[in-house]
């Protein structure tokens, strides 16, 4: 269902006149109140009256994560204290947490954006929405709460976590949309056949997921042992929480709410703005945010954009599945690897379970990549030949994608731990700096 | 005649085998036969027990990785060539031998030899035609 078919099925050339509107007023805001953009703008030798229409996005500066934590905790805010009704923060498991203020319309917002979101996932007045992101500081559960009961649905706030206690409310209270990231699904939906309870058997229909990058196979994994529908969903607590972007029902790319996130894919190294269908950094300014605007802010997540109509009808630009973090990636010998090319090559092989570490150390001055692997018992076999077959086989499977050299570790099943909120993927041993 | 052998999954810990054997022994199961392959990274355990459900349930609730595999148990006099001359009879009929362990019985002058093959059915055909003595798993979980 479309939540307001007004705003997200407007012409493009409306919602451009939009866009440029907004973004004079983001620009003039953040000038006259934020000293860290009056000064970057004045050092660009940029005023506010220069930027004209939402191309000229191209003529500011970028704001980086770095800039974020030097005006920690409050040094970006717009609106005095007085005006701010809420304040998260991001976990800061990547430096120092990154702190958002809310006005009222700014929550106004982020309900509509989330409405919208849930909606294209399936979302209605009759759905009982199961919300196990975390409530607190974290966006995840009070963003997704906040967008439930703007549609009318009904909200169960579970939080993360107590996965037992998770699987019998889903039994009794029937919920029919579940609400987390996508690791923790995949491990609700083992803790529940673990308990002999067969999810897909259950009312559960739709599910929303993210906050953390996931790959296509998993999408289908999870869909088939939870018998539902899963949808993506990004967003990112410097920009305004979950609720950026959401797949539709057609499940190809998340629809930007690019009248209220203007995104941009650049080049990561030569920083310039790359057309649409070009792989690249993401880079997103807020159009409507009060106490909390940010302009041209690079998100480090890989992703790109489509201008292409969906079949939906909404006319928002697509952006693709997030492949990565530049964060994330992991230099291996001077190659480029992210996690998340590993996990499809494991999702793709029938029988590894998509639980998997990958430990990276440095031995005699190389680099050295090992994947560990748990042996579930579809491909255990007794004979010493069929493991190392297996191990050779995901050796040579990970070649073919990455072109490196990995060793392959079996490991019993459960001793990956099992994540309730963003799963650790990679433990880099190697001495730093 | 086939014999139902437990296959389990250890990484390569200390204390993983010491669970195992603490886990079945504190219910009452007993060991018959065993042997422990094992390369750099992983071994497999595999065990004969007199009560194989009861060991793998437990097992699986541990969250250990156990399958269940046919072998063949052979009583062999215990003297020199005595095992010899069972393998002839695999060699003659071309049949491949996956992994053997052996143990004597307390009780007899035998001594008692897993066989892993393909053909299970085969297998015991032709060592029951040249007269060696194929034990039942009943003889087995007894001995």
């Amino acid at each position: 269902m479309i939540w307001n078919r007004t705003a997200e099925c407007m012409s493009r050339d409306e919602r451009e006149q939009l866009q440029g509107r907004r973004l004079k007023e983001t620009v003039r805001r953040c000038y006259e109140k934020v000293a860290f953009y009056r000064a970057k703008m004045d050092a660009a030798g940029i005023a506010p009256d220069d930027i004209r229409s939402a191309a000229d996005i191209n003529l500011l500066p970028f704001t980086t994560k770095e800039d974020l934590a030097e005006s920690y905790p409050f040094g970006m805010f717009a609106a005095p204290m007085e005006d701010i009704v809420r304040i998260h923060s991001s976990s800061g498991t990547t430096g120092k947490p990154k702190v958002a203020g809310y006005t009222k319309s700014d929550i106004e917002v982020w309900a509509e954006v989330m409405a919208r979101t849930l909606s294209a996932a399936g979302g209605g007045r009759k759905e009982l929405i199961q919300n196990a992101y975390g409530y607190g500081l974290f966006t995840g559960g009070l963003g997704a709460h906040y967008g439930a009961e703007k549609i009318g649905a009904t909200v169960i706030p579970i939080s993360g976590g107590n996965t037992k206690r998770q699987i019998m409310i889903m039994q009794d209270f029937g919920s029919t949309l579940l609400s987390c990231t996508p690791s923790y699904a995949l491990h609700l939906a083992d803790t529940a056949r673990d308990m002999g309870v067969d999810i897909r058997k259950l009312p559960l229909k739709y599910g929303v997921f993210g906050a953390e990058p996931w790959t296509e196979s998993l999408r289908k994994e999870i869909e088939s042992k939870m018998g539902i529908r899963a949808t993506d969903i990004y967003g990112l607590t410097e920009i305004i929480g979950p609720g950026v972007a959401g797949e539709c029902h057609e499940q190809n790319g998340l629809h930007v709410y690019d009248d209220h996130f203007l995104p941009e894919i650049i080049d990561p190294v030569t920083l310039l703005s790359v057309p649409a269908g070009t792989p690249g950094e993401l880079v997103f300014t807020s159009l409507t945010k009060e106490a909390f605007p940010i302009i041209r802010y690079r998100t480090r997540d890989l992703s790109i954009l489509n201008t292409d109509p969906c079949p939906c009808g909404r006319t928002h630009v697509r952006m693709g599945r997030i492949t990565g973090r530049t964060d994330d990636m992991l230099i291996i010998r001077g190659v480029n690897v992210f996690p998340s090319q590993i996990e499809s090559v494991l999702l793709e092989m029938d029988g590894t379970e998509p639980h998997y570490l990958i430990v990276v150390d440095k031995l005699n001055g190389m680099d050295v990549l090992e994947v560990w692997v748990e042996v579930s018992p579809k491909v255990f076999t007794d004979e010493i030949k069929g493991l190392e077959a297996l191990e050779k086989k995901i050796r040579h499977e990970i070649h073919n994608v990455l072109g490196l050299t990995v060793s392959v570790k079996l490991v019993e099943p459960k001793t990956i731990e099992r994540s309730e909120g963003k799963a650790k993927r990679v433990i880099d041993k190697r001495p730093k700096g | 005649m086939k014999v139902k052998q437990l296959s389990i999954f250890l990484q390569n810990q200390s204390g993983r085998l010491a669970e195992v054997m603490g886990s079945i022994g504190s219910e009452e199961i007993n060991i018959r036969a065993l042997s422990l392959a094992d390369t750099s990274g992983f071994g497999i355990l595999r065990l004969i027990v007199n009560d194989k459900d009861k060991a793998r349930a437990v097992l699986q609730e541990k969250g250990f990785t156990v399958s269940e595999t046919d072998v063949i148990a052979v009583e062999i006099a215990d003297v020199p060539g005595g095992l010899a001359h069972v393998l002839e009879v695999f060699a003659k009929e071309e049949i491949n031998i996956e992994y053997m362990y052996a143990f004597v019985e307390k009780s007899s002058q035998n001594a008692v030899v897993i066989f892993r093959v393909e053909d299970v059915d085969a297998s015991v055909n032709a060592l029951q035609k040249k007269n060696v003595h194929v034990l039942s798993s009943q003889e087995v979980y007894a001995l």
